[in-house]
């Protein structure tokens, strides 16, 4: 069962190093890790996806705490939540109809981002099943080079994951 | 302000932090402190090897109550540190490595002795710091203090670069504590907690109270002992927990798990209620945790958030410090009374409960429960004894009953070959009017025995019990047990130790009859300087009982009926 685990961590040197480091200690397997900034100055946020049971996700998460870096956890997997995925897919156009390609393309909310004489770039955003459900239909026409995200998520509706009572 | 260097802002801070020995060993990236040093009001005690540093380090905080501090100089002087690192990781201990950096503008250019030492280190800390300004170094020290002895202790290390050290600063000290955002250690009993705890107390006919070294490190003994006097629940102690309550104390019925007494064990696996006390379930505590107390509830108090559910599902569980979670549960209970349950107990006990090795005849033969026995016979059960890993540190463990807590201090976690004379060192200078014993086999003294020439030359008086029988004892006996008998690589060939004792100027003696054992531990506790002591014993001779490793908790293997030490008429478990 995946799990997505929400992370708001100090923006320190080597903080996303304790975080990987955790998840090998403890044997767990990252499925996708992101990171990037948030509204407030020196706080980021990670999205780390992980394959494990429902005790597991809570063992991982009081590890995450005792990481002094780590202000605030959250276990998506027990609340509404939005996800995105987005992948960029190069795929071959050379030697067949490109009428295949871009019925894909018209169909699935993918984008055209790049053309070349052989190859044609696509990107794709959504849930992450959706995105694999795009990259399926491309892989019979060549998938030359493709590189993913992976997911980031943020509860739905008005609550938020602050760290306003860490200040 | 006045102007510091970096290096001096290490001793200002550590002055401040009420440090006055420190343990260490010197190099080039941490010169600039080495000279700052000599300044301050700082005893320093000069190691052989920087592992023995950690060893003082965690044996002063653990003898003491205190934190430990040890230094080095990068590379191999602080690579050499990561068992000892490792060690106090494993068994909570406050210690705070201070460790010289090459230059910040060689970082990553693979300079003279650089090592990536925060970056090894990081599994094995509570937290880390790598100080490249001389501005940073007081807001690490004052985190690393704060977080070695705060909430769950642990190790810190500081890694701190020359040229920080050598940058010369306006400074002042900052008295206002150590904030940090994401660090909160104290975490606040909930009613709802207490009350789910208290029912489950109200409603057990045979609970069995589990004390581990959160008992010590919280100084909860008087309040554990007033809770279990009040619900009348007998107390099972793990191996670190040994000391939280005394051995004498009727309820006090022993240590548990793989070496624990059987009826320990056995109380264990038929309570319907465990009341685990700052201890973490540990495998060598559990056995197969599939088959583990298998119609008992259990009530998880532990300081670290993280050992709740970790180990064994908890159906109540406390976070918190468990010296406040006790006062708190002793408001809310009521007195309660569980003979039936003590007195199958005690019937569980049979003779095993009067075992008093004391008293048998002597054949000759010299057994280390025997020389374990009389050492605390001798001492009064007043020394403070460390202890190594391996058969010595069982039978120290069954033999050696102790009364206070910080009497027992040994390498449970990680089971450290060479943690005791240093550790002993290090409880020494905590605690220099007690007399303290390292009891050692004889495979791991000779891991850190480089360490008897910092007992001479900083005048360090502690005793030293060599059980040595000539194998690497315990893993000879799973050998025995498990390996038909195919000792590889067990049997050692040992140098003289009473001549490498006598070659660092120290006093020493051998044993090989048990008549002799009085009259030297006497010599050796009269005796000014370090004193070392080589028994003799029965060479192939095995801690009982034993829950092989992953076994369920009841299926001990007992003393056999032939065995060298049965043939003495002891120990009928």
């Amino acid at each position: 069962m995946h799990h997505t685990l929400v992370a708001l961590v100090e923006d320190k040197p080597g903080v996303l190093n304790r975080v990987a480091s955790l998840f090998r200690r403890r044997n767990f397997n990252i499925e996708s890790l992101t990171v990037g900034r948030t509204a407030e100055p020196g706080v980021s946020r990670m999205t780390i996806v992980i394959d494990s049971d429902q005790a597991s996700a809570e063992r991982v998460t009081a590890y995450l705490y005792k990481l002094v870096n780590v202000l605030q956890v959250e276990d998506l997997g027990a609340v509404p939540a939005v996800a995105r995925d987005l992948a960029l897919v190069k795929v071959a156009v050379a030697g067949h109809d490109r009428g295949a390609l871009l019925r894909v393309v018209d169909e699935t909310r993918a984008h055209i981002v790049d053309t070349g004489e052989q190859t044609m770039t696509l990107e794709i955003t959504g849930e992450p099943p959706h995105v694999d459900a795009v990259i399926s239909r491309l892989e019979p026409l060549g998938i030359v080079e493709m590189v993913r995200t992976g997911q980031v998520a943020m509860r739905r509706g008005d609550t938020t994951l602050s760290t306003a009572q860490y200040s | 302000m006045p102007t510091r260097t970096g290096a001096q802002i290490i001793f200002e801070c550590l002055v401040q932090e009420g440090v006055h020995t420190i343990f260490g060993y010197p190099g080039g990236a941490i010169l600039p402190a080495y000279d700052a040093m000599l300044d301050y009001p700082i005893r320093h005690i000069l190691v052989r090897h920087e592992q023995g540093a950690t060893h003082m380090a965690d044996g002063f905080a653990r003898a003491g109550g205190g934190v430990g501090v040890a230094m080095a100089t990068s590379g191999p002087g602080a690579t050499n540190m990561v068992t000892g690192i490792a060690t106090a990781q494993m068994d909570s201990s406050p210690i705070v490595c201070i460790t010289g950096q090459v230059p910040g503008k060689l970082i990553g250019y693979d300079a003279f002795q650089e090592t990536d030492i925060t970056g090894i280190t990081l599994p094995i800390t509570k937290h880390s710091y790598l100080v490249t300004r001389a501005e940073d170094i007081m807001p690490a020290m004052k985190e690393a203090f704060h977080l070695a002895k705060s909430g769950r202790p642990g190790p810190v290390l500081v890694d701190i670069t020359k040229d920080a050290q050598q940058a010369k600063i306006d400074w002042a000290w900052d008295p206002r504590p150590a904030q940090m955002r994401g660090y909160r250690p104290d975490y606040p009993i909930t009613s709802e907690d207490l009350a789910r705890a208290a029912e489950l107390i109200r409603s057990s006919k045979r609970p069995v109270i589990l004390a581990g070294q959160g008992v010590i490190q919280s100084g909860a003994t008087r309040e554990l002992l007033a809770l279990a006097e009040r619900i009348d629940a007998p107390i099972a102690m793990t191996l670190l927990g040994l000391g939280g309550v005394p051995a004498s104390h009727p309820l006090n019925l022993g240590m548990m798990g793989m070496h624990g007494e059987a009826w320990v064990n056995h109380a264990i696996q038929e309570a319907d209620l465990l009341l685990a006390f700052g201890m973490r379930f540990d495998d060598r505590v559990t056995g197969n945790v599939k088959t583990y107390a298998p119609h008992a509830r259990k009530i998880h108090v532990d300081i670290d958030p993280s050992e709740i559910n970790k180990n064994v599902r908890a159906d109540a569980a406390i976070v918190g410090d468990l010296r406040e979670t006790l006062v708190d549960l002793l408001e809310v209970l009521e007195a309660a009374d569980h003979e039936a349950w003590l007195a199958h107990i005690d019937r569980m006990k049979g003779d095993a409960a009067v075992r008093d090795i004391q008293r048998l005849p002597d054949t000759g033969h010299l057994y280390a429960a025997h020389v374990i026995n009389d050492i605390w016979r001798i001492t009064g059960g007043n020394a403070v004894v460390v202890t190594d890993v391996g058969q010595h540190q069982m039978w120290e463990a069954q033999y050696y009953h102790h009364e206070r807590p910080r009497s027992l201090i040994t390498s449970g976690g990680l089971g450290t070959m060479g943690f005791a004379v240093p550790a002993a060192l290090g409880a020494k200078i905590a605690r220099p009017e007690a007399e303290v014993w390292a009891i050692v086999g004889d495979g791991g003294f000779q891991m850190t025995q480089a360490e008897l020439a910092t007992a001479a030359q900083e005048g360090i008086k502690i005793n030293i019990a060599i059980i040595n029988n000539g194998y690497l004892g315990m893993v000879r006996q799973w050998q025995e047990f498990f390996y038909e008998r195919r000792y590889a690589a067990t049997p050692l060939r040992n140098p003289d130790f009473v001549k490498i004792a006598e070659a660092h100027g120290l006093e020493a003696h051998r044993v090989d009859t048990r008549s002799q054992v009085n009259e030297i531990v006497e010599r050796a506790r009269a005796a000014e300087g370090t004193t070392l002591i080589d028994f003799r014993v029965e060479q192939e001779d095995s801690v009982y009982p034993m829950v092989p490793a992953g076994a369920d908790l009841h299926a001990m293997i007992r003393r056999p009926e032939r065995s060298v030490l049965a043939e003495t008429g002891a120990d009928p478990i």
